[in-house]
């Protein structure tokens, strides 16, 4: 199963790589990591996207807190939360596509960011299934790069992830 | 006051009680040694391979219970030392690795013996550091003993730069040091264990299964007593071996792929299961599907909550410092009513004792002609009295040393278990008789694993070690051997010695004693001349049987009720 992992760590050099190098080297699958600084200067939040069965989830949570550097670790699909994740894509758009492929982002709440008279650069912010159904919806041959940040997660309510 | 790097570092040292250092120079720690010239607390050692620095600081560590402390220059030093450091890890050894690294300006660039030493240790060190401000730098070792030293222990690194070692900082060493990211557990959930005690009284046929995390905790004592108010049998792993002493008659040997018979089949038909300090790993349990027994409760003891439901799952887990949670437990046990059922113990030792009536590790004690391999093991016992300290390589002979020497404390028997070092244990001897000045060492070895670090032999006669060098001599990579008889059809590829040195001349021209023994009945008198020259390493070069095999064997990935006895089970 698919599971969201938030993590404080220390804002330290090596603590990033501590961390992927420890999915690597004991074969977790990593779907998505992301990670910056917080409001506290010392620390960084990092959102890890991995899947796997309940053993392994729990065996990837217990190696983390092994990790020195790292702080906490919360799955947050043990409570309610909320993921986001930003795409920015580019698109062919001319002639009679672009007032089409206009209202697809509309439709999904993307905003154009950057235009040519060929081509619409889209910003999209959603949960991963959201930002595939756009590019679902999008003809493919008219998709000319993508990037994806992968996705950031917090909890719902007043749960609050801290030291 | 104002200090240099390299000066701060031998300051620190010492304030750690440090007593040796084990080490190699070379240019990037060139500040750093020309401090251990200047000072008198911390006495290098200077071994002749960087990987022997680590092993000999591991064998201190692993006698005495303190960290081992060690020094390599950069680029080749540390990656001759890798080796060492990984052993160390995937044992759990409480080490601190000073390791000099290129000028802080020249990271990055490819310099003169430049390698990512954080990078390329850090998937074998609980943790390391590299230093860039000379004012972090007394912090920085002060938090690498503390993390080496507690919770599950394990080698932490510190990498110092050339230039960090000759800047100034002004100097003091921190009295306690407090990581938010760092708070290893130490007392067991009271809860829990008092289930686990409930649950142990209630077995009708109970099993105590004692790792190394028994003798790193320093819990081997609370162990025992506990073992023996219960009336319970006890196995230990190959780490675990003196956790209980082995000749208790509650002790039933050591379990495993190479375990005893009674060991590994009362682990299997048990129906409570404690397992304190130990992990089920595969060379112990074999295939985690072969062990699972429907109806078996488990109980797991391990200061790492990572260890518990890894392999194996567990009924009762208890996260906590070994030694806090069996005190625990012991108080537990004299406040309960609840006694074990005696009927039942005695009908499980019954079954025991007919288990152990196969006497599995019996062999040709009778041969007149050749040497068994068994046979030395068994005299080197008798003739130390069962009190040396052990150190051993990898292979048959490890097997033999750990199936018959009966190690009756703990921190007497020094393998590498995890990773299975050949090369091991020639410098963990040294650093064991460091540790233990006037204790009879001796290191169990083979004619492959000897020649993987004998350049020691010239360390030995520098600090006058008495060391005594059991060499048990097959001509074959024995262990390599006999997977290649069993598994792979008698087609024993690359695994016979050609061109053996003679060790006897080899051990005289480093200025040491050879023997070389031929027939069984010069066995012990050999034995007890190399132990009579009290200052005197003694190489014993035991001419052994080529063909014998380490039995009983739970070939890989069978599961522990699938063993061979002998060669008549073939
Ligand atoms: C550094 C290293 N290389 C290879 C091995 C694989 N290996 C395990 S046992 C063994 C043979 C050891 O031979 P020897 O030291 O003569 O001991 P014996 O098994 O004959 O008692 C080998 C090659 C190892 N454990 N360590």
């Amino acid at each position: 199963m698919r599971h969201i992992l938030s993590l404080l760590l220390e804002n330290e050099a090596g603590a990033l790589s501590r961390v992927a190098g420890l999915f690597s080297a004991r074969g977790y699958n990593i779907e998505s990591l992301t990670v910056a600084p917080t409001e506290d200067p010392t620390l960084s939040r990092m959102t890890i996207v991995t899947s796997g069965s309940e053993d392994v989830i729990e065996q990837i949570t217990k190696q983390l807190n092994k990790l020195i550097e790292v702080v906490k670790v919360f799955d947050l699909n043990e409570g309610r939360h909320i993921e986001r994740e930003l795409m920015l894509v580019k698109i062919r758009a001319e002639g009679k596509d672009r007032e089409e492929i206009k209202r697809t982002a509309d439709i999904f709440r993307g905003r154009v960011i950057d235009v040519t008279d060929r081509i619409y650069t889209i910003e999209l912010t959603g949960t991963r299934d959201k930002l595939d159904a756009f590019l679902e919806a999008i003809d493919s041959a008219h998709i000319l790069e993508t990037v994806r940040t992968g996705a950031s997660g917090i909890g719902r309510g007043e749960w609050i992830l801290r030291v | 006051m104002q200090l240099s790097g390299a000066e701060i570092t031998l300051r620190c040292l010492a304030e750690e009680g440090v007593e040796f250092l084990f080490g190699y120079p070379g240019g990037a720690v060139l500040y750093i040694y020309d401090e251990i010239f200047k000072q008198d607390k911390v006495k290098h050692i200077l071994v002749r391979h960087e990987q022997a620095a680590i092993h000999a600081a591991d064998g201190y560590a692993r006698s005495s219970g303190r960290p081992g402390v060690a020094i390599v220059t950069s680029g080749p030093g540390v990656t001759n030392a890798v080796t060492g450091i990984a052993t160390a890890f995937l044992d759990s050894i409480p080490m601190v690795i000073i390791s000099g690294q290129v000028p802080t300006r020249a990271i990055g660039l490819d310099a003169f013996q430049e390698v990512d030493t954080v990078g390329i240790t850090r998937p074998c060190v609980k943790h390391n550091f590299l230093v860039k401000d000379v004012n972090d730098l007394a912090s920085t070792i002060k938090k690498a003993f503390y993390v080496a030293t507690s919770g599950r222990p394990g080698p932490v690194l510190v990498d110092i730069p050339k230039d960090v070692s000759q800047h100034l900082a002004e100097y003091s060493y921190p009295s306690s040091v407090s990581m938010r990211s760092y708070n290893p557990v130490i007392k067991g959930h009271a809860g829990q264990i008092k289930k686990a005690v409930q649950m142990l009284l209630e077995a009708k046929r109970p099993m105590i299964y004692a790792g190394g995390g028994v003798i790193l905790g320093d819990a081997s004592q609370l162990l025992t007593q506990i073992v023996r108010e219960l009336g319970y049998p006890c196995t230990n792993t190959l780490m675990g071996l003196g956790a209980y002493p082995a000749t208790d008659k509650q002790f039933v040997g050591m379990l495993g792929m190479h375990g005893t018979y009674e060991a590994n089949l009362a682990m299997q038909n048990c129906d409570v299961l404690l397992a304190i300090g130990a992990r089920f790993d595969d060379r112990v349990i074999g295939n985690p599907e072969h062990f699972y027994q429907p109806g078996r409760r488990i109980i797991h003891v391990d200061i790492d909550p990572s260890s518990i439901s890894k392999r194996v799952k567990v009924d009762v887990p208890i996260v906590g410092n070994l030694a806090d949670v069996a005190d625990e437990m012991l108080k537990q046990l004299h406040a309960s009513d609840a006694k074990p059922d005696p009927q039942a113990l005695a009908a499980w030792w019954k079954q025991i004792e007919e288990w152990r009536g196969r006497d599995c590790l019996r062999f040709d004690r009778s041969n007149t002609e050749i040497i068994k391999p068994q046979a030395v093991v068994e005299k080197l016992y008798e003739v130390t009295n069962g009190d040396a300290y052990i150190t051993s390589d990898v292979g048959q002979h490890q097997m033999w040393a750990a199936q018959y020497y009966k190690f009756d404390k703990p921190r007497r028997w020094i393998n590498s278990g995890g990773l299975g070092t050949m090369g091991f244990g020639l410098p963990s001897a040294m650093g064991v008789q460091f540790a233990f000045p006037n204790d009879m060492v001796a290191c169990i070895t083979g004619e492959a694993s000897i020649q993987m670090c004998i350049q020691e032999l010239s360390t030995c006669k520098q600090y006058h070690l008495p060391i005594k060098i059991v060499n048990l001599n097959n001509r074959y990579l024995g262990m390599v051997r006999q997977w290649q008889e069993l598994q792979h059809g008698n087609r024993y590829s690359e695994s016979y010695m050609e061109a053996l040195p003679d060790f006897v001349k080899l051990a005289e021209s480093y200025g040491h004693v050879g023997f070389k023994i031929e027939s069984p009945a010069d066995v012990e008198g050999a034995l007890r001349e190399a132990f009579a020259l009290k200052d005197r390493t003694v190489f014993l070069d035991f001419q052994t049987d080529q063909t014998e095999n380490v039995f009983p064997m739970v070939p890989g990935g069978k599961g522990l009720s699938e063993m061979i006895l002998g060669s008549e089970d073939l």
